[in-house]
């Protein structure tokens, strides 16, 4: 029986028969579908995604006529030597970096970031922010977008001005524990905007909200309000809001937007949130499991995917990297795997970008 | 899609200032370049096009081809609000 190649989780390579690659599609459509009370894929589908790891090349290519465009949270940037905790170490500056990206690699979109990459660090070195995005702004001719998480972690103690709830959590004060998590959330909203506005003030032409709701409901709930803030306050400049993870986490569990309970929401109930809030382009991130096999994982995001996709009217980027969007877990995915996975978001999960 | 090398660039400005889907973006551009949305990823024909309409490119030809100036034009040509352009004809301007 033939062998198919291709990667665990955890960016071992593998290989599946024909029949355990298609049990593990399956499976892995099965389980988002369960999960996220959503369709699994049809008979149809799952004969597509079979096809596209049984394609003998290294590596694929969605068809003619099915391009997307590709956004990135500061991939432009990775060849500079000003990346702190990744990144090759080039000796060139971000500017040369993005430029690169532009002319070089045919990037659609180019995303610029603050070394330390969430918002609240940014806030304090907004002037530094400020004459960097405006420089570079006036040499490129694709979207440049600013980037950074808004990471509600960052507002706890040790580091941060808000008591830990967890410390609440455990002698079971949750009125106040709730009433930190709103604190932080809060915190989080203002400096995100404060940023935005400086940011807008020099010509920002779009901002990314990146790993939104990391730290929980209470992250997400921020988020969202940050984002209709950002355009009631600064209305020509899009929004996009990229995930976290595959469910909101419950830290908080009585939050809503919209009438909406957040905690537990999965990618099609995320995106129909961020698209209420005035969010522009919104990135599903679905998590990878280790343990199992990539078809088992790209079908899972693939499901969550579609039914995001088909939940609103904005458009949808799917999250594909390190462990989201079906890719295995590891600085270095493999190549046949990462445009399987590509291929499989657009032409079956209807992603309009990556 | 390719960015400057195609029409990545101006897909992708669609989404992001009009919220637009793959095919509705993709049509929108097409329909503005008077192309076949099959032609905005054709690297011969988008070359010709962008040059011809001064919108930027991965190879240069002309210096104002580039950047804020080709970003003015692009905002021309899909009618749509770039903010770092709106900034810089108001320093034009002032």
């Amino acid at each position: 029986m033939k062998a198919i190649t291709t990667s665990r989780g955890d960016g071992e390579r593998i290989t599946l028969t024909e029949d355990a690659l298609r049990q593990d599609i399956v499976a892995g459509s099965e389980d988002a579908a369960r999960k996220g009370k959503i369709d699994s894929l049809s008979k149809g589908e799952i004969n597509y995604l079979a096809d596209i790891f049984c394609i003998p090349g290294r590596t694929v290519s969605v068809e003619l006529g099915k391009e997307v465009v590709v956004s990135d949270d500061g991939a432009a940037l990775m060849p500079s030597w000003g990346r702190p905790s990744a990144g090759h170490a080039i000796p060139i500056s971000d500017h040369q970096a993005i430029l690169m990206y532009e002319r070089v690699y045919g990037g659609d979109t180019v995303g610029l970031g603050f070394p330390d990459y969430s918002y609240k660090p940014v806030k304090s070195a907004i002037g530094y922010a400020r004459s960097h995005y405006k420089t570079i702004s006036m040499l490129t001719t694709i979207p440049l977008v600013y980037g950074a998480q808004p990471n509600m972690g960052m507002y706890y103690h040790p580091t941060g001005p808000v008591e830990s709830p967890s410390d609440y959590f455990s002698k079971y004060e949750f009125d106040k524990a709730w009433a930190l998590q709103e604190e932080a959330a809060e915190r989080m909203r203002g400096d995100v905007l404060d940023v935005a506005e400086n940011l807008y003030e020099v010509g920002c032409e779009a901002l990314n909200l990146d790993t939104s709701g990391s730290a929980g409901d209470a992250d997400f709930w921020g988020c969202l309000n940050v984002a209709a803030d950002i355009k009631e306050k600064c209305p020509d400049m899009p929004v996009e809001m990229g995930m976290a993870g595959e469910m909101i986490m419950g830290l908080h569990g009585k939050l809503t937007h919209g009438g909406e309970r957040l905690a537990g929401m999965y990618p099609h109930q995320q995106a129909q949130a961020a698209a209420r809030a005035g969010v522009d382009v919104f990135g599903v991130a679905v998590n990878a499991n280790t343990g199992k096999s990539t078809p088992y994982n790209l079908a899972r995001t693939v499901t969550f995917t579609k039914a995001a996709a088909e939940a609103v009217s904005i458009p949808i980027h799917a999250n594909s990297g390190m462990g989201v969007g079906g890719m295995p877990m590891t600085l270095l995915p493999p190549i046949t795997d990462s445009t399987r996975c590509a291929k499989a978001l657009v032409e079956i999960g209807k992603a309009d970008g990556l | 899609m390719g960015g400057v090398r195609t029409a990545g660039d101006l897909v992708a400005w669609m989404q992001f200032t009009r919220r637009m889907k793959i095919d509705t973006a993709k049509a929108f551009v097409a329909d503005k370049l008077n192309l076949r949305v099959g032609e905005l990823t054709d690297e011969t024909v988008m070359a010709r096009v962008r040059a011809e309409k001064g919108i930027g490119s991965v190879i240069p030809d002309h210096i104002e081809y580039t950047g804020i100036a080709a970003k003015t034009k692009i905002a021309r040509l899909l009618d749509i609000r770039i903010r770092s352009v709106d900034l810089y004809e108001q320093h034009l301007s002032a």
